[in-house]
């Protein structure tokens, strides 16, 4: 006697609360999985918001402070690093390539980095993502910037749009109103801190602090854009660089080298390491979430358990006709958790291809808004670990509902309750 | 497999006590038999625990004290599962109404008996093609039938279908409980005589229990539940009701 056929007509008998059952684990078993792979994707764009560097140098302070100055443009920098020191230690035999970095600036909120146009062959993300121009080129002119993608989508600015830098990162910061800058690049959306920066040349960083000094304007010393040009404009400090080496088994050498350079007290930092113990900090509430989705999913089962629990007062007389034919009480016990496990199944089912078709439907936004990759790859082990649970869950759910209809059938017998 | 002793009566009450609670029984019935192939009559007003020995001859119930042999064999010796087999290969029963599962068709229905009774099943052979020929007999159409959803089926038919249901595989007894309760005075009539036919075709003992004693001159013997049954705490209308 197989109960399965006997499971799944009965359910499609009741094919509407069936039906809204199942949709409800399914929305929420969907919203697990979603949370899970941005979850993921999340921490994994994060961990790779810089790869292909093997060394951030900066101004010795802690690994986590240099990486979110330097890389995330969060906070500032306590204190600067010589030209001399960078030009030292970029000229070290192991170094392959160096990439200055000098903040400090800001255009409307978003941060100015002073580089050289090496910072957009060299800097790596993701699973090694070069940079790429959606329009235009790197800068050529002193005068020549290049705007992360953020930056151009919320400000509406396209090749040739002329910008003036702010002195500071505050709001009220003074202009940098004599000397504008053109817009020669775009870039596209990586989902790194580079989507919200304004790239410039180092000298133009330069140029446009030609008359200030100690964060102000020098008054009657101003020194005009075109002036500017024909000074010597090689920086005197820089804020940070990014190292690539010509083997990466001489890193931890280097480092060691750089953290005991003599002259002035460096950091060098694996950019790795120091994001797996930022995303140890950032990473609590993206758990949160995905605690979240869990409990949404433990609501969804407890649906089926009041759509269950719900018909069973009326199903008692269907019990007793199988219990009259000769079924046994866990007959009736394994028909109920039958049918919870068939929604449950179903549930997961359709909640996978939700998953699949939002997933088809929005990794083109997220790659686009974000820089988010999310895959429609085949369930992970995690992922399959979760579908367990959740199918466990609905199971032990079914077993309540199958312990009351189990006890309905031992007490009423053979005996029809109307 | 439980062995049948054919020479045996059908059912064989003999000292039966049994009580809900511990205080006094509502069944006390000394001896009472029913000889293979009768049509018994057994008549009793609701609460005067009529259920509750068909729930005792069912084997769902099981009495304090005395024996119940049915077919020869003692229902208080099998285990909880043996005694669900036995009525699964040996009992049929029809309730008063709502007999039938709803998400079932009514071939379905009939042949549900089979899939609890490997016995049931093996002596009809193919229970479908049984299942059809026994609503045929009882005068229902089952290719109409099939294609009507069962819940929209008349009570008279429902009763037929569920006849046939405790008829298929030819099990020894029949239990009806009120079988034509819901029944009007010329479905119920026709009724009986197709259900007696059948009964009488197969040798099957029918065990008819009514309150209706105007059914009683159809059956080979009527008597009273209150006339066996010594504990006068069935006739007490404030008893368990069922």
């Amino acid at each position: 006697m197989t109960l399965l056929p006997l499971a799944v007509k009965s359910l499609a008998n009741r094919c509407f609360t069936v039906a809204l059952t199942v949709a409800t684990i399914a929305i929420s078993v969907a919203l697990l999985l979603s949370v899970q792979r941005v979850h993921d994707e999340a921490r994994r764009s994060f961990a790779s918001t810089i790869s292909g560097t093997d060394l951030i140098v900066g101004a010795r302070s802690g690994p986590i402070n240099l990486l979110l100055y330097s890389i995330f443009h969060i906070g500032d920098a306590t204190n600067n690093v010589s030209w001399q020191s960078y030009k030292e230690i970029a000229a070290l035999p192991a170094v392959e390539w160096a990439v200055p970095i000098s903040l400090g600036d800001s255009h409307r909120g978003f941060r100015v980095v002073g580089t050289t146009g090496g910072l957009f062959t060299r800097y790596r993300y993701g699973a090694k993502h070069a940079l790429e121009f959606s329009d235009g080129t790197a800068f050529a002119d002193l005068y020549d910037s290049v705007v992360g993608a953020q930056v151009a989508n919320k400000l509406g600015y396209a090749i040739g749009q002329s910008i003036v830098l702010s002195h500071g990162t505050g709001a009220l910061a003074d202009k940098h109103a004599d000397k504008p800058f053109r817009i020669v690049g775009i870039l596209k959306p990586s989902g790194t801190p580079v989507d919200t920066s304004v790239f410039v040349s180092l000298a133009a960083i330069e140029a446009i602090h030609a008359d200030w000094q100690s964060g102000t304007h020098i008054p009657g010393q101003e020194i005009s854009a075109d002036a500017a040009r024909r000074l010597d404009l090689t920086p005197t400090t820089i804020t940070a660089f990014l190292l690539g080496l010509k083997l990466r088994i001489a890193t931890f050498d280097l480092q060691r080298q750089i953290n005991e350079y003599r002259t002035e007290p460096l950091l060098a930092i694996l950019p790795g390491i120091a994001l797996q113990q930022l995303w140890r900090l950032v990473g609590v509430a993206e758990n949160a979430l995905l605690i979240v989705s869990a409990l949404v999913v433990v609501a969804g089962l407890l649906g089926m358990l009041t759509a269950m629990a719900t018909t069973l007062n009326e199903r008692r007389r269907e019990m007793a006709i199988l219990r009259a034919l000769g079924a046994r009480p866990r007959v009736v016990f394994g028909l109920l958790v039958l049918e919870a496990t068939l929604l449950t199944v179903c549930g997961i089912a359709l909640g996978l291809a939700l998953l699949y078709a939002g997933l088809a439907l929005g990794a083109e936004f997220a790659q686009a808004h974000y820089g988010l990759r999310i895959g429609l790859d085949f369930p992970g082990t995690r992922e399959l670990i979760l579908l367990g649970a959740v199918c466990c869950g609905g199971i032990l759910t079914g077993c309540l509902p199958a312990w009351l209809a189990y006890r309905h059938a031992l007490v009423d017998g053979l005996s029809l309750r109307l | 497999m439980t062995s049948i002793d054919d020479s045996s009566p059908a059912i064989h009450l003999h000292n039966l006590h049994f009580s809900w609670n511990a205080g006094t029984p509502l069944l006390d019935i000394a001896d009472f038999q029913v000889r293979r192939g009768e049509r018994l009559f057994l008549q009793g007003p609701s609460g005067s625990g009529k259920s509750t020995l068909l729930g005792l001859l069912g084997g769902v119930l099981v009495q304090q004290r005395g024996r119940i042999d049915v077919l020869g064999t003692g229902l208080a010796g099998l285990g909880d599962a043996a005694r669900d087999r036995f009525r699964a290969d040996h009992i049929g029963i029809i309730f008063q109404q709502f007999n039938l599962l709803p998400f079932l068709n009514v071939i379905e229905n009939v042949t549900l008996a089979c899939r609890f009774s490997p016995r049931r099943a093996q002596r009809v052979g193919d229970p479908s093609s049984e299942a059809a020929r026994l609503l045929r007999v009882l005068g229902l159409d089952p290719a109409q039938l099939q294609a009507q959803s069962t819940r929209n089926l008349s009570v008279g038919q429902q009763q037929r279908v569920a006849a046939a249901r405790a008829l298929i595989g030819a099990p020894e007894i029949l239990i009806a409980d009120e079988p034509t309760s819901a029944l009007d005075t010329d479905t119920r009539g026709a009724f009986l005589k197709l259900l007696f036919s059948q009964c009488e075709r197969a040798g099957t003992t029918l065990l008819f229990v009514s309150h209706d004693t105007n059914l009683a001159p159809l059956f080979t013997r009527a008597l009273a539940l209150a006339d066996i049954n010594r504990s006068n705490i069935g006739r007490a209308p404030v008893a368990r009701s069922s």
